[in-house]
């Protein structure tokens, strides 16, 4: 309980822990599926505020934990390429991929440049014409408009020297995927705030039906945390499977309209490969036909990556589906640290393992 | 990597194209220049949440002030 004297609701906090004892009879696992919201639960140690009949396993809602190394290794391979500037989010120049990182490739000599947004990719491709910008577009649907707006925009102008390599994911198939799976190990799922505030959660009102699991939208505070838990335990509790919004602050039914539109715009879905997984169907994001002109992969065709084993004996996948808990893989700690990652979830510091191995060392 | 942080909108940006429409928005004394185009009805005063250079929902003093806060305390957020 060490972080309670932070809080500043202390006492609101006290109450929905005290709110969820009194509610649970069984024992119930929860998953949250965002990596923001993992790093927040341990962060503020509510898995020792909680119950011990609940347990917290960690979804796949850390969008650079579960780009395939194949993808990876692909971005290396564009990135070495003397004619282009590779533009990427800061977050995945660590990842471990088949042809090393990023941030390898960045210290031999490739032009790898961190950009905070898609549209500084457009700015770049401006500024250099005679060179080939790529972005590497990664997150789930609330990075993708964005990524969608700086393609429609370089169509728009013209500009030819700028080119996407696709990596954006969809959550809900993914979560089709983990509760249909015969190893499912969840019983409620607590869905991501801010991939909401833009998706809204209609899509998440025939999945929690098929697959009889209650959703609840949660926000980031501990008090939203606790709160989202607390709703999720009542509803299992009571044999209820429905989808509840305790983030209407910032989440309304609809999501964001404009973002969706620009999205559906670009984008088409189709399957892509999740690291630890496999492929999920429909689960990715690919630039429709009319601007398949900015498709990296087509621009720079490549020979198949092969998958080296850069994460022998990982347990990402396991971990990634919440069918184990980061300190069951025996490289957590001992040749897996944020400092030498061996996995993706170590390598994010919204990754499962590193949530773990920063916040909760009990194990290590 | 999917943070969303809230900013203050203190300026609206001219351009040409309305699908274009940018704003300079404040993060606690730090401005930026931040697409609108998914937030047509964000006006001058209020607050957004801003995710990857792109307001995605227009949200109250309240919540702005909550999240502030409790990115001061994490501070250490990439
Ligand atoms: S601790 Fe490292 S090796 Fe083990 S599952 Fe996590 S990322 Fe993979």
């Amino acid at each position: 309980m060490k972080f309670v004297d932070e809080y500043r609701d202390a006492h609101g906090v006290a109450e929905l822990s005290g709110e969820i004892r009194a509610l649970v009879t069984r024992p119930w696992k929860l998953m949250e599926i965002c990596g923001g919201q993992t790093h927040n639960l341990l962060r503020y140690g509510i898995p020792e505020l909680l119950p011990p009949e609940i347990s917290l396993i960690h979804g796949p809602g850390c969008p650079v934990c579960v780009t395939a190394p194949e993808l990876i290794g692909k971005a290396v391979e564009i990135a070495r390429r003397p004619e282009v500037i590779f533009a990427s989010f800061g977050d995945m120049l660590r990842v471990p991929g088949p042809l090393g990182s990023l941030l390898a490739a960045k210290a031999e000599g490739a032009d790898v440049r961190i950009v905070y947004s898609p549209l500084d990719a457009v700015n770049l491709a401006h500024r250099h014409p005679r060179r080939e910008v790529v972005f590497f577009g990664v997150g789930f649907e609330t990075t993708a408009p964005a990524t969608a707006m700086a393609v429609w925009q370089a169509e728009r102008e013209g500009l030819a020297n700028f080119s996407l390599l696709a990596a954006h994911v969809l959550v809900p198939p993914a979560l089709e995927a983990i509760l249909g799976s015969p190893r499912r190990a969840v019983d409620g799922i607590l869905a991501a705030g801010h991939v909401c505030a833009v998706m809204g959660f209609g899509e998440y009102e025939g999945l929690a039906a098929r697959h009889r699991t209650p959703i609840v939208v949660t926000g980031f505070e501990p008090i939203d945390l606790l709160e989202g838990i607390r709703l999720l335990v009542a509803q299992l509790e009571q044999g209820r499977a429905e989808v509840e919004n305790s983030y209407s602050r910032a989440v309304h039914r609809d999501g964001n309209l404009e973002a969706q539109r620009m999205l559906h715009e670009v984008f088409t879905a189709g399957p892509r490969e999740w690291r630890g997984i496999g492929s999920i169907s429909d689960s990715g994001l690919h630039l429709r036909a009319r601007y398949q002109e900015f498709d990296a992969e087509r621009r720079f065709p490549l020979p198949a990556v092969a998958h080296a084993p850069t994460d022998l004996g990982c347990l990402a996948g396991e971990i990634l589906q919440g069918i184990r808990k980061p300190r069951e893989c025996p490289l957590f700690g001992q040749g897996c640290t944020p400092d030498a990652p061996i996995g993706a979830p170590m390598v994010s510091s919204e990754g499962a393992c590193a949530a773990y191995f920063r916040y909760d060392r009990r194990s290590v | 990597m999917c943070l969303a942080v809230p900013g203050r909108l203190v300026e609206i940006l001219p351009d040409e194209n309305p699908t274009l429409r940018r704003g300079s928005v404040d993060f606690a004394g730090i401005r930026k220049e931040i697409c609108l185009a998914f937030t047509p009805e964000a006006e001058v005063g209020q607050y957004v949440l801003v995710h990857v250079g792109f307001a995605l929902s227009v949200i109250g003093e309240d919540e702005a002030n909550r999240v502030v806060r409790l990115l001061n305390q994490a501070g250490d957020w990439e």
